[in-house]
């Protein structure tokens, strides 16, 4: 282990962690409301970022603009998404359901390569290009002390991203829909028979995570640029779900967290296989963990009375 | 004018399980009617049928109308028929395990659209009127609530949808004497308080028969007899197989009566 290096992988990772948790956090939405694992959602991110890169880029619009306009048209993509391919397979097996996610992805993949083309572009920079923010800790090794050098993208979409699954989680939590959007999440039928339209919200999901994916994707994108492998980001966030436990928003942040730390530490490692296996950390995390605790860190227990 | 119409409804589920064969009922306003029958009779299919909920089973009205206040409702989806003020409570006291008291409570307002704090406020306040023991229980998780508890919350819930007619399912099954006798109690205050028509489904014929002003018989998909509910408690049919008491007054369950014999008495 690199011990003088260490602090800054883990917090590199921890960082990387943020769009990780937004990630995850469209999955869960989807998940919460219809028990739908939804395969698509990396699409969704590439489909968000390439419209964003499409207005500002090739349209020469204000970046702020596009990715408003990039958010909005997610939105109406996402309800499209609800109403056309999800809505009809209603009382249809759920594996039929999850299946479909995994053909949908594959029509969105392509039709995204059918109109903007499979090449690599230079996506604007969102944040302010600055030098990286240097932070000196008060921490000593070996007589060096131990300095962190953050790159600005990192930190801001991490703050970015985060204060995402917040603003979210607060809906959740504090408003009338979002209370509605938890009862229909526990119980379709339930929530029906008390005059829930639980189409509408099933909707209201989909727009959310297909915003939410969006914005995921414009983080990424900025840092890392933009071609059509964006779509694969997403499985890191699949061990992030499951280790936050799949309907638990505050389960997002800290599967996000830890997959990123996960990822961090490994590449601290003086020996090169391990530094080499950061890919395949999420998913020895996650085994882990679910071995100790199948429902996940923060997953529902299921309440069961006699 | 009744409140509640049903004019010879058939149901079938999946396209081919007949389970209503054209079954007429009438509830008056204000009023608390019973639809009694075994296991399977299609009591809570019946419920279905007017509430619209039928969609979630894959089930389907083939035939009859259902009017509501002299408008039909058969058509409507379950959202609708709620905003009409007209809320069926599921049998088993099915809550949202893991929202609390009070948010279950708030959830069943939703429907109503748009209301204020002050709305909201005062009918929690009423809530919390019917069922003292639910407000001490406000920030609790609903889903380790006792079975009583349970099917006094779910009562609640309806009751915040601010209804006219609740159709109720099975509200004393498994419950203990006294809980039982607190739910019935409620029942007859919700219809002489607030004046709600409850369409009431139980098991136990007896206890349904001591609240209500009169009753229906289901067999089979179909309305076998029907009554003001002290006629119907002095029904010898209804004696023998719904209170389980034969004519020497020994116990029976109407499983153990051979079904042609029924069948015969009713049609007879
Ligand atoms: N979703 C369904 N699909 C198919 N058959 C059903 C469904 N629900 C109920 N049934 C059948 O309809 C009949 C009546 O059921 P139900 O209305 O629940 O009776 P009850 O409430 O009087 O016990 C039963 O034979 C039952 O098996
Ligand atoms: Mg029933």
């Amino acid at each position: 282990m690199n011990w003088q290096l260490l602090p800054q992988f883990a917090t590199t990772g921890l960082l990387a962690g943020g769009p990780i948790a937004l990630m995850a956090l469209g999955l869960v939405l989807i998940f919460k409301s219809s028990y739908i694992f939804n395969f698509a959602q990396g699409q969704l991110l590439l489909i968000g970022a390439l419209i964003t890169w499409w207005f500002s880029v090739e349209l020469g619009l204000p970046l702020w603009v596009s990715i408003a306009i990039a958010l909005i048209l997610s939105a109406l993509l996402g309800l499209v998404i609800e109403r056309l391919a999800l809505r009809p397979m209603t009382g249809q097996p759920l594996l039929s359901i999850i299946l479909m996610t995994l053909g949908l992805s594959q029509v969105l993949q392509g039709s995204a390569l059918l109109f903007f083309g499979g090449n690599q572009r230079n996506f604007p920079q969102i944040f302010p290009a600055g030098d990286p923010y240097k932070i000196i800790t008060p921490f000593v090794y070996e007589g060096n002390p131990i300095v962190l050098i953050l790159k600005q993208n990192l930190v801001w979409s991490f703050i970015v991203a985060i204060l995402g699954v917040i603003v979210i989680g607060a809906f959740f939590k504090f408003t009338k829909a979002g209370l509605a959007m938890r009862a229909t999440s526990e119980d379709h039928e339930l929530a029906q028979s008390i005059g829930l339209r639980i189409h509408r919200i099933f909707g209201i999901s989909w727009m959310l995570a297909a915003v939410v994916a969006t914005i995921g994707g414009v983080l990424l994108a900025t840092s890392s640029g933009l071609d059509m492998s964006l779509s694969i980001v997403v499985l890191a966030a699949f061990p992030a779900v499951l280790l936050g436990g799949l309907e638990s928003i505050p389960g997002t942040i800290i599967g996000g967290l830890l997959i990123g730390l996960s990822v961090g530490l490994v590449s601290a490692s003086t020996n090169q296989f391990i530094r080499n296996s950061g890919e395949i950390m999420p998913y020895v995390v996650l085994l882990l963990v679910l071995m100790i605790r199948p429902e996940g860190l923060f997953g529902q227990k299921r309440i069961e009375r006699i | 004018m009744s409140q509640l119409t049903l004019n010879n409804i058939e149901v079938i589920y999946c396209d081919v399980i007949q389970v209503l064969r054209g079954v007429s009922l009438e509830v008056q306003p204000g009023t608390v009617v019973a639809l009694l029958g075994s296991n399977g009779a299609g009591k809570t299919t019946t419920l279905r049928a007017i509430s619209g909920l039928l969609v979630s089973q894959d089930g389907k009205i083939t035939r009859g109308t259902i009017e509501y206040g002299g408008e039909r409702i058969d058509r409507l989806p379950p959202d609708e028929v709620v905003q009409r003020g007209l809320i069926q409570i599921l049998e088993g006291r099915r809550l949202f395990q893991h929202l609390t008291v009070e948010e279950n409570l708030v959830v069943g307002s939703v429907a109503r659209g748009r209301t204020s704090d002050a709305t909201l406020k005062r009918d929690l306040a009423e809530v919390y009127r019917y069922f003292p023991r639910l407000e001490d229980m406000r920030k609790r998780v609903s889903g380790y609530l006792s079975g009583g508890e349970q099917q006094m919350l779910v009562i609640g819930r309806a009751l915040m949808s601010n209804p006219r007619f609740i159709l109720l399912d099975e509200p004393s099954l498994g419950l203990a004497p006294l809980l039982v006798a607190e739910i019935f109690r409620v029942i007859q205050q919700m219809r002489d308080q607030s004046g709600i028509s409850i369409l009431l489904v139980e098991q136990n014929a007896n206890l349904a028969l001591s609240v209500a002003d009169y009753a229906y018989v289901m067999d089979n998909g179909r309305i076998v007899l029907d009554g003001s509910a002290e006629r119907l408690v002095n029904n010898e049919d209804i004696k023998e197989f719904y209170l389980g008491l034969n004519q020497l007054g020994e116990r029976k369950s109407y499983r153990d009566v051979k079904h042609y014999k029924r069948r015969k008495r009713w049609l007879g």
